[in-house]
């Protein structure tokens, strides 16, 4: 079962527009994902580097205000489908794309989109925290900044915002001004995603958030994640099969560049319709 | 068994030794070379006062007394300052440019043709820069500006910024190419531009290792000799017409002085023990350029550590 559909015409039909209308449309029960609105509608979508062709053909929709957890093994695509939902692959010389990946129905390699302002839109955490060599304030104002936001009291505001909302800021609210590498790996991810939330992203995409933290930090990301899932669609990779179960409404597996199945994540980890899914899921691979 | 374990410790301490030997005979050197310029030029200070030495407007060594010879280090050291000066703003925005183009924006088949021959350009010997200088430069300066002779600082400037340019280039593009790639991704992913992050996070990330490019390749500048001979006249006094009367007219250089003058000079007379304190206050300015350089190439050493 490749690509399969997780969301009904009825849930497209009712696209989220510009800022919080959240209010407006009815918050969908975790249980039942599939009446979700898609925020991502992935269709066909198949990813070159140079000759190696990396996905092939996957079809999914990402809802609106859920977490979506892709897994797989290593070199499985997974990373690579993440970064193509916010063009990042575009960075890198030699890939090509096909397919559509339509962001509130617009086509993201459309010839209209902008690359820049779907970055602010569709943000993006990585596998290890990446702060830059400044202080923790300007880390968070980087983004606001560069978007032309030059006054202080409101760069104020936004970081304070935006460092309480990734939960950091009871922890470094003294020490704004010190350098961003002066506070722990857990606290820095968490920095990276004020960071990202800084700029107000519709989506959140994370590649392995987890990976290079202890179980506490690792913890209190998740917590975070089901916080920030309120208001925005979380997309995660991870290698964390627990994670993935204990985090994400809607599971995706992918193996050797194809979406093989798409499924609500208790259905994923019971009762999967694909032979390879199970054994994946139970260890038998991977 | 025992015995060959005991001969691998000795084989291991022998070889302990002679690295050791090694870095510290490269220390040593340098401290018996600026001891030994120190001992030859400090006895000046017997026949010539010390204070004058620091405060003589001029540069007579063969003025026959009783109003001479003037052995003045600032003549020497503000034509030092000025050609050096004026190479720095030359060399500095082409150089930093081509750095970051290097590692920024050529594609890789374009930087791989690129960087190897700027660092050719770091190996064309000095006399033939000069001579390029003396036979390019000096007339085309002096038709630009109307002068009576090409011979000048700004000739100098010129040349010493096309000896520093590779220097800075090299190092700059390895500081630059230094910086993490996750910093490019996660200012890119911010929806900021290309050259946003750029300027605002990769370029402040490789900025100990710029300085350390431009004050070693200030270095490279202050230190040179033979270019400065054959391009900027080596005569002059201190300035009193104006920075750009000076900049278009001949200067003379500590190394100038000391190159044009050092073969001349008979052994331990007052004109050879100047030269040597000249080499001791160039020795000085090196030293500390290197120093700065130091500093900030292992600050930047700590941070990459994080």
């Amino acid at each position: 079962m490749i690509g399969s559909t997780l969301v009904n015409d009825a849930g497209t039909a009712a696209p989220v527009a510009e800022g919080n209308s959240a209010a407006a449309i009815a918050k969908p029960e975790p249980s039942q994902p599939s009446s979700a609105p898609a925020k991502i509608r992935v269709t066909n979508l198949s990813f070159f580097y140079d000759e190696v062709q990396a996905l092939f053909n996957n079809t999914i929709e990402i809802p609106d205000r859920h977490i979506t957890a892709l897994i797989g093994p290593s070199g499985c695509g997974k990373s690579t489908f993440l970064r193509a939902l916010n063009r990042m692959n575009d960075e890198i010389p030699g890939t090509r794309v096909q397919g559509e990946v339509l962001l509130d129905g617009v086509d993201i390699y459309g010839p209209t989109c902008d690359k820049v302002i779907l970055r602010r839109r569709v943000g993006m955490v990585f596998q290890r925290p990446n702060p830059f060599p400044k202080s923790i304030y300007e880390n968070v104002a980087y983004g606001p900044r560069v978007h032309g936001e030059g006054r202080k009291s409101r760069l104020d505001e936004i970081v304070e915002h935006s460092l309480r909302r990734a939960a950091l800021w009871d922890e470094v609210k003294d020490g704004l001004h010190k350098s961003a590498f002066d506070i722990s790996g857990g606290q820095q991810q968490r920095l990276c995603i004020a960071r990202v939330l800084a700029v107000e992203p519709e989506v959140l995409l994370m590649d392995e958030p987890c990976s290079a933290l202890d179980p506490a930090s690792t913890f209190r990301i998740e917590e975070l994640m089901r916080e920030l899932q309120k208001d925005i669609a979380i997309v995660i990779v991870t290698h964390n099969m627990q994670q993935a179960a204990r985090v994400s409404d809607t599971t995706g597996f992918f193996l050797k560049g194809e979406l093989l199945e798409v499924g609500p994540t208790l259905r994923i980890f019971s009762k999967p319709d694909d032979k390879r899914t199970e054994d994946y899921i139970q260890g038998r691979f991977g | 068994m025992k015995r060959s374990i005991r001969r691998g410790e000795r084989a291991e301490s022998v070889i302990e030794a002679a690295i050791r030997v090694s870095g510290v005979a490269s220390i040593v050197l340098v401290l018996l070379i600026f001891v030994f310029v120190l001992r030859e030029g400090l006895p000046l200070f017997r026949e010539y006062s010390f204070v004058k030495f620091l405060t003589e407007r001029g540069w007579q060594p063969t003025l026959s007394p009783p109003t001479g010879p003037w052995f003045g280090l600032l003549p020497n050291l503000w034509g030092s300052f000025l050609v050096t000066a004026g190479a720095v703003v030359l060399a500095v925005p082409l150089a930093v440019g081509a750095a970051v183009c290097l590692a920024e924006v050529a594609p890789r088949g374009l930087r791989d043709l690129l960087k190897p021959s700027i660092e050719l350009l770091a190996t064309v010997p000095s006399v033939a820069i000069g001579f390029v200088g003396a036979a390019a430069i000096n007339p085309l300066v002096k038709d630009l500006f109307n002068l009576d002779t090409g011979k000048s600082a700004l000739a100098g400037s010129i040349m010493l910024a096309f000896m520093a340019i590779p220097t800075i280039v090299t190092i700059s593009d390895d500081a630059l190419s230094a910086v993490p790639k996750t910093f490019r991704d996660g200012s890119l992913a911010l929806g900021a531009t290309k050259w946003q992050g750029i300027s605002r996070v990769v370029f402040p990330a490789a900025g100990p290792g710029i300085i350390a490019a431009i004050m070693l390749g200030i270095g490279r500048a202050i230190g040179e000799t033979m270019v400065v001979i054959m391009v900027t006249g080596n005569a002059g006094v201190l300035p009193d017409k104006g920075l750009w009367h000076a900049f278009t007219h001949s200067v003379r250089t500590i190394t100038g002085t000391i190159g044009a003058e050092a073969l001349e000079v008979g052994y331990g007379d007052a004109h050879y023990r100047a030269l040597f304190m000249l080499g001791v206050v160039l020795f000085l300015i090196t030293f500390a350029l290197n120093f700065v350089a130091d500093l900030a190439l292992n600050r930047r050493g700590r941070r990459a550590l994080q």
